[in-house]
């Protein structure tokens, strides 16, 4: 018995849009089968996870708050990804981006002013953009494996985090705990809606998150540096004949992704937490990998594929609560997730056919 | 002291170098799987699950490796015999793992682990010195040297070996050949997965006798830049794995000597050390060309 594996010349509308759907149910079931396994009713444990969320207005606000990194992190991503570019430190950039956001309310506490917080953007995606950097210069330059270098940043970013909320941006009035000093409220992304029946802690994230994705559709689809990006993926060689330089996608790309994902790291900081922590980010770098894939590497499938993982992180919280699951649960369903869109991917791409070869016939093959 | 120090060395060294050789193994048959950093923590929290029920160190190694074979397997499925993007499917292994492993240990933190004792050499671990250090050791360690030594001689002295390059150079010559690319792929992608499980078991049957939550700190990520040190020649791996076993106690030796310079900066030192031999080995063309799988990471489909 074997798997034959036949090329489609192009995949119909209909397997694009049904192939992630299929992965996700796919999860589902999975999912369904282990909470059993562990003795937690499944049907319950699915609701906890995907429905109680969305059902009240605070949680709707957590699910944005989530939602935001991710989207950010996961358009980056996207672009890097499909011009064959792996940059998998996106959680580094994050990191870094954070703290150069942070740089400005801890240094400078008394700074006031409507200038305040843009400024602080624009320092994030210049921190993401320069860690980034150096996993595509050093490709670019040596030729060194941009997986490995991105990665082991994360690491190094982590580190210097640490090292500065314990050290010397430590808040001086903070009884020695290992944080900054909260930020004043210029530093602070607004709530998009504060008071009333719908208000919540949901700030301005999401919207520049959705802002980001609209603006890399356009460049991908209006802009000769998309359509570069999408060559140099597609073929090397057919990039190479129409002149387009590989490096310069390289570096374009990179900076990209490190920009948005620093200023994802602006957004957690300056929005959810409102100070730098040794901790920031449950690892939305890395859960944007999935984001990316599930979004088909397309702005506008990611910005539903952000939803849907933010509210893998919130049914995590409200499964822990409501039926006593680990929240490591979630990170589990998130590797089944990438693991089925990734073989879903290969249904559009090819036509599957199970063979049964008998033993008589394999003798005739031979 | 020397005797100390070398002893740590080898300890932290161990895991590196079985996790990278079943790498280097995986990578040569034109395979690259970047989930061995989640084989290793899987085959790690497997080790001391099966260790603590039983209190025999000796089947925790043997569930250990049989925990990252079974990772494997999942790898094996997706992306040979899918075609899914191995790139990929690789980190989603290590997500999984990563999840997988948190949820198992959860009952484990704070649980005391059974160790894996030394099995001195008869005659051999008497000679001064160096008998403590290098013939006093665990089975890790000799497994380690002996895989080492065996893969090397597998690889180029064998005609099975050659074969696994073949595969790993020109997918669709050898398939016209005759030879079975995807079995072979596949076969070698289950000895990483088994060595990696190893090297896994190492860190929580012998380095840190405990579980802790992400145990392996990265460990699977620096054998894989250990690869490209090695430029996949595996005696070279012997030498890697030494370097970085060293970088690492180091760090530990600094801090614990009250060195004026941030602990975070010290425990910084393997990742940036890895970067900075990733750039100096590539940097040598020559010298990586030549051993590069021509064929590696891309996916092949049998045509009929």
């Amino acid at each position: 018995m074997r798997l034959e594996l036949t090329p489609r010349r192009q995949a119909g509308p209909f397997l694009n849009l049904a192939a992630p759907v299929l992965a996700v149910g796919f999860t589902a079931v999975v999912g369904a089968v282990l909470f059993a396994a562990l003795g937690k009713p499944p049907l319950a444990a699915l609701y906890a996870y995907f429905i109680e969320p969305l059902s009240e207005v605070w949680s709707l606000h957590e699910l944005a708050l989530k939602a935001a990194p991710l989207i950010l992190i996961a358009v980056g991503l996207s672009v890097c990804f499909r011009s064959n570019n792996w940059n998998i430190g996106a959680e580094g950039q994050l990191i870094v981006g954070a703290i150069f956001a942070s740089a400005l309310p801890v240094l400078a506490p008394n700074a006031t002013g409507p200038w305040v917080l843009p400024l602080m953007l624009i320092l994030a995606m210049v921190g993401g953009a320069l860690w980034a950097m150096i996993p595509a210069v050093l490709k670019n330059r040596f030729g060194t494996s941009e997986i490995l270098v991105s990665l082991m940043l994360v690491y190094v970013a982590v580190l210097l985090l640490d090292y500065l909320v314990r050290g010397p941006w430590r808040n001086p009035e903070g009884f020695n705990f290992p944080e900054s000093r909260s930020f004043g409220a210029d530093a602070l992304l607004p709530e998009l809606i504060s008071t009333g029946a719908w208000g919540g802690r949901g700030n301005w994230g999401i919207v520049i998150a959705v802002a980001a994705a609209v603006f890399t559709t356009i460049m991908l689809t209006r802009m000769l540096k998309g359509f570069e990006i999408k060559v140099g993926g597609a073929s090397a060689r057919a990039a190479r004949f129409a002149g387009f330089d590989a490096r310069r996608t390289t570096f374009f790309v990179f900076l990209f992704s490190g920009a948005l994902a620093g200023l994802a790291g602006a957004v957690e900081v300056a929005g959810a937490i409102g100070q730098l922590r040794p901790s920031i980010s449950p690892g939305y770098g890395f859960t944007a990998i999935i984001v990316a894939f599930l979004g088909r590497l397309h702005p506008i499938g990611i910005i539903a594929a952000g939803f849907l993982l933010a509210l893998s992180y919130l049914g995590g919280e409200a499964a822990q609560i409501s039926i006593g699951l680990s929240d490591r649960m979630a990170q589990v369903f998130q590797g089944v997730l990438l693991f089925s869109v990734l073989a879903s991917d290969t249904l559009v791409r090819y036509r599957v056919k199970l063979v049964v070869v008998r033993a008589q016939e394999r003798v005739a093959h031979d | 002291m020397i005797e100390a120090v070398a002893l740590t060395i080898i300890t932290a060294a161990t895991s590196l170098l079985l996790a990278a050789l079943g790498e280097l193994v995986v990578e040569r048959s034109g395979v690259l799987n970047l989930g061995v950093e989640g084989m290793m923590v899987v085959g790690a929290v497997a080790a001391f699950a099966a260790a603590q029920a039983t209190g025999s160190p000796y089947v925790g190694v043997v569930s250990g490796a049989l925990a990252g074979g079974t990772m494997a397997l999942v790898f094996a499925c997706l992306a040979l015999g899918l075609a899914t993007n191995q790139v990929a499917t690789g980190l989603a292994l290590t997500l999984f793992g990563l999840g997988v492993s948190g949820l198992v240990g959860e009952s484990f933190v704070g649980l005391p682990g059974v160790t894996l004792e030394p099995l001195a050499i008869p005659l051999l671990s008497q000679i001064p010195i160096l008998g403590p250090i290098l013939f006093n050791q665990d089975l890790f360690f000799y497994l380690s040297i002996a895989l080492t030594v065996l893969v090397a001689l597998f690889l180029f002295r064998s005609r099975r070996g050659l074969q696994l390059r073949a595969v790993g150079d020109d997918p669709d010559a050898a398939h016209a050949l005759g030879m079975g690319v995807l079995k072979i792929r596949t076969l070698a992608v289950l000895f990483g997965g088994v060595c990696a499980g190893l090297a896994g078991a190492q860190l929580t049957l012998v380095y840190t006798p405990q579980w802790v939550e992400n145990i392996t700190a990265g460990r699977g990520w620096i054998a894989l830049a250990l690869v490209v040190f090695a430029s996949w020649r595996p005696m070279r791996l012997i030498i890697g794995a030494y370097l970085f076993g060293a970088v690492t106690i180091a760090q530990f030796h600094a801090q614990a000597l009250g060195v004026a310079i941030p602990s975070q900066m010290l425990s910084a030192l393997p990742y940036l050390a890895t970067i900075v031999v990733l750039v100096l080995i590539a940097s040598n063309r020559r010298f990586t060309m030549v051993n590069t799988p021509a064929a590696l990471a891309q996916p092949f489909i049998p045509n009929r």
